[in-house]
């Protein structure tokens, strides 16, 4: 009542869009934090802002993108996944190692089959079982990293005749001026966040990484949430792994090593909770670009590739500790 | 009375690890004759010494709730000053490869301690950071060791058994005792069973996780000053999913990640029985790529023995 009571007078001494703006501002600090690093960044160089440099780190972070995507609704649900980076490796390589060979629209199904069936054998060994989604997912980096060795021989693979097939489409094609791999980038983006946002699944997931036990005593079927979670996360990397296939017209064995802790950065720098039950999947699209475009504006300002690391393991722990100070209204822990 | 589920639960004096141990070790025995000898044997313990140093020093790490993502890069950063600071000396840069571990480690738990983000997230981020570290000191170059006694020092042995393996197993038994008779041992299961109780309890938390943190950057630095004695030489890349591996060996040795339970004996399973694996499949000269099949799908069994032994059913819910 007194919190009513104070927003009605400060309503009425029109201080409430100040308020409003502080709180926004707090709420929305990631969003403040990237407008304010491609103003910094714009000062140093010139060419940063321009359309084509911005249309060149959107597809180049669009293969991370989209991985995030689907491992943000796993994380959502209260779980993580290590494994899509070892899965990313595994479905470019069978992708670009069958097209040749059965063509490649049946590569693509064969692909999308495969993945999906791993993302099936992490969801009923987390979702099903219940074990520790940390140390399966773990588990599985191993697994399926040893499964492509052992496919492909140790060789990397390549597709011979670049020129009769369509299959670059996915990876160089443009729609409509936009390069496709941002386009399904963007795509599943917007309709996994409607999913979150909109549906009685997306409430579910929520639900049941807020709090489990609650879930389940409301009637949501905790399990097969968790098992679906896993197969969505697996059905983005297939379709990264469409595009980076494409893309490059060839795979090296362990194209995907590392996929998983920098999808991982991009998400908690979006603002999404590791604990589960919150989080967007418009944070993390934004997460996703903020290294992106990191990356991109220390290469302009001349920086080696290996600088952006060491910005990035500052940022993720200064975002991480801003959110959380913000929540408990101090900066520092208080205990000794 | 020893019964089976105490027995699985490593209530009893033997783990279920080294019951696995035991098993691979006398399957290998007979499969190669190369696997049962004593050079073969100490190969194996200078082999897993590098992953066996890190283990010890995240066992305590995680027996508090925490996790350290960044073992790998502190181990790479510490092998290239090893090498890179030799024009310095030879001690001055062994001093300064494990002070930078210690360094390391005490941002890392300096961070989780005041700021109070999650372990995981920290460590995450200082993997990227150390890595990034490596390259800016070392510029991209492999270091090579131009300092003899270095290089032998890795090779070295005393009797038949190589110094390797006496430095990991003399680790292995002051940290068990560490862990085990002491304070802050007794505190460190403390922490990881309950944090807020063991505040209550006096125990001064932060410090308390900023020195486990010191000690497994300690450890990480250790490895990769010998690793590189080993090789005589240093890459950037040095360590690079070395943080798996020891993760993996350590919730095979019995250690949760949920903090609160764990052993050193436990974790030196863990070690062996990755060593054993490696070595004897190689042994048998099975592709070095089925190597993590089997370890991946040992870590799944594990949990669900593990899972199906230890729930209590009336905690969780059924549907």
């Amino acid at each position: 009542m007194a919190s009513a009571e104070q927003t009605k007078q400060q309503l009425l001494n029109g201080r409430i869009s100040r308020a409003g703006i502080l709180s926004f501002l707090s709420a929305q600090g990631i969003l403040v934090f990237f407008l304010l690093s491609m103003f910094v960044f714009s000062l140093f160089s010139e060419q940063f802002l321009s359309q084509s440099n911005i249309m060149t780190v959107v597809r180049q972070a669009s293969i991370i993108g989209i991985i995030a995507v689907g491992v943000t609704v796993v994380i959502i649900g209260g779980n993580l996944d290590l494994s899509v980076g070892s899965m990313l490796s595994f479905a470019t390589v069978l992708v670009v190692d069958l097209h040749d060979k059965i063509g490649p629209m049946n590569a693509i199904l064969v692909m999308f089959a495969f993945t999906l069936l791993l993302g099936a054998v992490n969801g009923f060994l987390i979702g099903l079982m219940r074990l520790n989604s940390l140390i399966v997912t773990l588990a599985m980096l191993s697994v399926i990293q040893g499964l492509v060795l052992i496919y492909s021989g140790g060789q990397n693979v390549d597709i011979a005749n670049q020129d009769g097939t369509w299959f670059p489409f996915f990876g160089r094609g443009y729609v409509l001026g936009i390069a496709v791999p941002v386009l399904l980038f963007g795509l599943l983006a917007l309709l996994m966040q409607i999913v979150m946002s909109y549906t009685g699944y997306g409430r579910r997931i929520f639900a049941v990484g807020g709090n489990p036990m609650a879930s389940v005593y409301s009637g949501i079927r905790r399990n097969w949430c968790v098992f679906s979670t896993y197969l969505i996360s697996a059905f983005c990397v297939a379709c990264a792994a469409l595009v980076l296939g494409s893309r490059v017209m060839g795979s090296q064995n362990n194209v995907g090593q590392g996929y998983e802790l920098l999808v991982l950065a991009g998400i908690i720098l979006g603002g999404t909770s590791l604990l589960g039950g919150a989080g967007s999947i418009w944070k993390t699209v934004i997460g996703v670009l903020i290294l992106g475009f990191i990356q991109n504006g220390l290469l302009l300002m001349g920086y080696p590739y290996y600088t952006q690391w060491i910005v990035t393991w500052v940022i993720i722990i200064l975002a991480v500790w801003l959110d959380l100070a913000n929540k408990r209204k101090r900066l520092l822990t208080t205990h000794s | 009375m020893i019964s089976i589920k105490g027995f699985f639960r490593g209530r009893t004096i033997i783990q279920p690890i080294w019951v696995f141990v035991i098993a691979i070790f006398i399957f290998f025995s007979f499969m190669s004759e190369y696997f049962l000898s004593l050079s073969n044997i100490t190969n194996i313990l200078v082999q897993t010494s590098t992953i066996g140093l890190i283990a010890l020093g995240m066992t305590y790490v995680m027996i508090n709730g925490n996790i350290d993502l960044s073992v790998g890069a502190i181990l790479g950063l510490a092998a290239s000053l090893a090498v890179g600071l030799q024009d310095y000396g030879l001690t001055i840069a062994i001093i300064a490869a494990l002070a930078s571990g210690m360094l390391l480690g005490a941002i890392n738990g300096l961070v989780v301690w005041k700021t109070g983000v999650n372990a995981f997230i920290v460590t995450l981020g200082a993997m990227l950071g150390i890595r990034g570290l490596i390259f800016l000191y070392t510029g991209e170059q492999s270091f090579y060791s131009m300092n003899f006694a270095f290089a032998d020092f890795g090779a070295s042995t005393i009797g038949p058994i190589p110094v390797l393996a006496i430095i990991f197993l003399l680790c292995t038994l002051v940290m068990h005792l560490v862990l085990t008779r002491t304070g802050h041992g007794r505190n460190t299961f403390a922490v990881g069973g309950n944090p807020e109780a063991s505040i209550d309890a006096g125990i001064r938390l932060g410090r308390h996780m900023m020195i486990n943190f010191i000690i497994v950057g300690f450890f990480a630095a250790l490895a990769g000053v010998l690793l590189a004695s080993q090789m005589g030489a240093a890459t950037p890349n040095l360590g690079r999913d070395y943080e798996l591996w020891t993760i993996t060996a350590v919730v095979l040795g019995g250690t949760k990640l949920t903090g609160g339970y764990g052993s050193i004996v436990g974790t030196l399973g863990g070690v062996l029985a990755i060593g054993i694996l490696r070595n004897g499949m190689n042994l048998m000269q099975v592709p070095a790529f089925y190597v993590l099949v089997v370890l991946g799908l040992i870590l799944i069994t594990v949990l669900i023995i593990d899972k199906k032994l230890n729930v209590p059913s009336t905690k969780e819910v059924r549907i």
